[in-house]
């Protein structure tokens, strides 16, 4: 019987050895495809057109329409097809983009834009004022499912006297809608009349934008290519790919392959995992403060966090340089308040929150908090210190926070759980119900300063934003003071002055603001860091001829 | 016999839609909407803005209203567009994802089955051998393993430390450079680590079946005679054993069916494949109804398709069911 069993065991042989070598010789083929080259990558060089830059991202793009979508995919490639009437500049300044210039007529109440002359769109047909009215009538028809009509129907009128411009109407100053112009425009020719939903532009957008659309491979891939005619001039980069990866640990093991160029790291991938000789020859790594801030949020409807001592309390009980060292590994900076502080409008004059255990334990007892039975909670008539923190699932540096903050109260006395919600239950459950005591999130900022919708009394109805029912009738009158004014230093005086009366009532215990940490290839050059981040340039990124990869 | 068949498609109907209703109604009770990933919690979007959105898409309307009006148009085979911004017809997004679940799972399907097979007779007929010992901690051990784990390892690996093999996608981005010849090998290099990693953690299944199967026929009277004729073990084994112990494992197939075009989640998230298993999951997350009702109806189809071929598969490999019920 040893012969016959001996017999199946050859003709297992047989059959699984060309199996493997055909697995060997496949790759071996796709091995000469991945060229490896002694080029060095961070020798500079001049200026060139070519190349391509593939970036890697974790969202696939929702439309090609980005006015329609609430997605950051859609948002990054609506960028590079479309233009709006006026844009950021790498400060943060409102400059022209589609419109050359513009005025605001003595009364604040009008907007007149002039646009650039000879701009056409991807197909030809010349970009005229009919376009910017067409994109206000397409934003604020009831029929397209947009979730920006907010600020344009603001709008009392608006008009294109001639080719060139375009002119809007509102029934009050409000100096937030400048910026909303930076809206991307949509040709008229191709969308008026038709349902949006099922127009071909949510596939084959055609814009005025820097880059044209070439292809989109729903889930794999984007790809576009520079635009030629382009009124700011060709951008050098030939290429952009857009390539879905939906892993981060495999958009980072793609990163190292070789097969993306930009990508963003966590604070962990930035310090510890990117340290190596291969990463210091061929990628450069940037920062930059990104818009948002983390904050934990009490809410002020329960009568512990309505004393405003117990507020002050447990932020001079939170150390923030050691949420910001241990989660971030350094890479952020402590949050004062709403604003960013390398902006405009920051005011760092305002009352800050040193740790201080000590100030927090005379703080807490002055508010009537003590520790009658020595148990290590504090109590006030009978009822024990203790309260929930909320966060959502899925956002380990939330969860990280919440953890450092849990020990740095339980040494002044205060008892905390951590609470953690999936997205949906915790928007519609806890969120709109105020069913939390206190709140750990985030909020981006980066737009106008305006602060109504977070700040305002107003806003605490369940699908609002002023969830923590924040009431304070001088800010209520400095928001409306700087959102009804174009005039920037009367503006910089409201908001400077709303600063600093968030930082002594502590409604928020404002934690961090993290660094965005891009990675780029190092064969492009040409990115500055700027308060706006590294892309407002990106027309001017190059690379040289010698160390282009991807020719065609 | 056909009667039968027959009469099992009729069964199925009700079932179906059973199943639909099921689906729909869960799926309506998750909190959550469509629109509420991208916008709650984004003070530019105004509640009046989301309210507009809720109307545009029917969803202001009672529940049993909308699943009324999703299964008229669902028997009509109009499956109605996705709520996703570009609106494109769901029955499109699945035809574009299709192929590629089915093409990775077919070949993954394939090497399981060509592994597993031999790995169960084999340690079947050399019961305790070293053979037998060795292959049941492999196949545990590809069991046991999280596929996502192993396949970061093996992308870390081949991809680069060793960049042999391509990472993540389907083709390179060089792809439209490449010669013919260069663009198959490409291709197929972008399946290798799909198809064996995604392989490897159903081998124990089909092979301890196999064996476990293997076993019990081989202790069977008929093979006792079958060697007492004198037969030779090849084909004692191959003839008699081997036809007989291969009939539950047709079953298992034909439950494998709906897997097919399933895809996983965490596999196509991992390799960056754009299937089936990402559209499920993207759809749910951001509760695109239309989308999951579409891919939900195709799944239970084709389970209820899957049973139905096992069934006659069955009969077909078995001449005692056959002859049974033609009696």
């Amino acid at each position: 019987m040893s012969t016959e069993r001996d017999r199946l065991l050859r003709g297992w042989h047989l059959w699984a050895c060309p199996l493997l070598l055909g697995f060997l010789l496949l790759s071996c083929a796709s091995r000469e495809s991945s060229s490896g080259s002694a080029i060095d990558y961070r020798q500079g060089g001049p200026s060139a057109y070519g190349d391509t830059i593939i970036l890697g991202s974790i969202g696939d793009a929702s439309s090609m329409i980005p006015n329609i979508t609430g997605d950051s995919a859609s948002h990054e490639i609506g960028s590079f097809i479309y233009n709006g009437l006026v844009k950021y500049d790498k400060d943060y300044n409102i400059v022209g983009d589609l419109a050359k210039s513009w005025e605001i007529s003595p009364d604040e109440l009008s907007i007149t834009f002039h646009l650039r002359k000879g701009v056409r769109w991807h197909d030809g047909k010349e970009f005229t004022a009919e376009d910017a009215l067409f994109t206000y009538r397409f934003m604020i028809d009831p029929k397209t499912p947009t979730p920006y009509a907010g600020d344009f129907l603001l709008v009392k009128s608006a008009e294109a006297p001639d080719r060139y411009t375009f002119r809007v109407h509102y029934s009050r100053s409000f100096a937030p809608a400048l910026i909303s112009w930076g809206m991307w425009v949509l040709p008229k020719h191709l969308l008026e009349g038709k349902d949006v939903r099922q127009s071909p532009l949510n596939h084959y957008p055609v814009g005025t934008g820097p880059y044209l659309f070439r292809q989109w491979k729903t889930g794999e891939k984007i790809e576009l290519e520079a635009n030629p005619n382009y009124f700011e001039g060709r951008p050098n980069i030939q290429r952009i790919l857009y390539r879905i990866i939906p892993d981060s640990a495999t958009l980072f093991l793609e990163l190292k392959a070789g097969g993306v160029d930009w990508s963003g790291l966590s604070p962990l991938q930035y310090r510890r995992q990117t340290d190596d000789l291969n990463f210091d020859r061929n990628f450069r790594k940037y920062r930059y403060l990104a818009n948002a801030y983390t904050y934990l949020g009490f809410n002020l409807k329960d009568p512990r966090f309505s004393d405003r001592r117990v507020r002050q309390a447990l932020a001079y009980a939170i150390d923030r340089e050691e949420i910001i060292r241990v989660v971030l590994l350094g890479l952020g900076v402590g949050a004062t308040g709403p604003y960013k502080p390398d902006t405009w409008v920051y005011n760092p004059r305002v009352k800050r929150y040193p740790y201080d255990p000590e100030k927090a334990k005379a703080l807490l007892a002055e508010a009537g908090w003590k520790d009658g039975d020595k148990d290590g909670i504090l109590e006030k008539d009978g009822q024990p210190f203790r309260f929930a923190i909320l966060t959502n699932q899925g956002n380990e540096e939330r969860k990280m926070t919440a953890e450092i903050i849990q020990r740095r109260l339980a040494k002044v006395g205060i008892g905390v759980e951590i609470r953690i919600a999936e997205w949906a239950s915790f928007i519609n459950y806890f969120i709109k119900n105020r069913r939390f005591q206190s709140v750990l999130l985030g909020w981006t900022t980066g737009q106008d300063p305006d602060l109504y919708d977070i700040w305002h009394s107003s806003k605490t109805l369940p699908d609002e934003f002023n969830f923590i029912c924040y009431k304070n009738s001088e800010v209520d009158r400095l928001i409306e003071e700087g959102r009804h004014t174009f005039d920037k230093m009367r503006r910089r005086a409201c908001y400077d002055r709303i600063q600093e009366i968030l930082a002594e009532d502590c409604p928020y215990v404002f934690l961090y603001v993290p660094y965005s940490l891009p990675v780029i290839h190092a064969r492009f050059k040409g990115i500055q860091e700027a308060p706006a981040g590294i892309s407002y340039n990106f027309i001017k990124w190059y690379v040289p001829k010698e160390q282009q990869r991807y020719t065609r | 016999m056909l009667s039968h068949t027959l009469k099992r498609i009729l069964l199925s109907l009700p079932l179906l839609i059973g199943i639909t209703f099921i689906s729909f109604v869960v799926i309506h009770l998750a909190p959550g909407e469509p629109m509420s990933l991208q916008t709650d919690l984004n003070p530019r979007v105004t509640a009046a803005s989301k309210d507009q959105l809720r109307h545009l898409y029917g969803l202001d309307e009672p529940l049993p209203v909308q699943y009324l009006k999703w299964v008229w148009r669902s028997a009509r085979l109009d499956f109605g567009r996705s709520f996703a911004p570009d609106g494109r017809k769901v029955t499109e997004k699945i035809a574009e994802r299709i192929p590629i679940t089915l093409l990775l799972s077919a070949l993954e399907m394939l090497v399981i089955i060509l592994i597993a097979l031999p790995i169960g007779i084999l340690s079947a007929t050399r019961q305790y051998s070293l053979f037998d010992k060795a292959t049941t901690v492999f196949v545990f051990i590809g069991f046991a393993i999280p596929t996502f784990w192993l396949a970061l390892l093996c992308m870390n690996f081949f991809g680069v430390h060793l960049g042999w093999l391509p990472i993540s996608g389907l083709k390179s981005m060089n792809y439209h450079q490449l010669t013919p010849w260069g663009q198959l090998m490409d291709r197929l290099g972008h399946l290798i680590l799909p198809v064996l990693v995604g392989a490897f953690g159903g081998l124990a299944g089909f092979s301890r079946y196999m064996r476990s199967n293997m076993l019990e026929v081989i202790r069977q009277d008929y093979i006792r005679t079958a060697r007492a004729k004198g037969l030779s073990e090849r084909s004692v084994i191959y003839k008699h054993a081997l036809r007989n112990a291969l009939l539950p494992v047709v079953t298992i197939l034909g439950l494998s069916v709906p897997s097919l075009i399933g895809g996983g989640v965490i596999f196509e998230t991992i390799f960056a494949i754009p299937g089936m298993g990402q559209l499920f999951y993207g759809s749910v997350m951001s509760r695109d109804y239309p989308v999951i009702m579409g891919i939900l109806v195709i799944g239970a189809a084709l389970t209820l398709l899957g049973n139905l071929l096992a069934d006659i598969s069955y009969a077909l490999v078995d001449p005692r069911i056959r002859l049974g019920r033609e009696r």
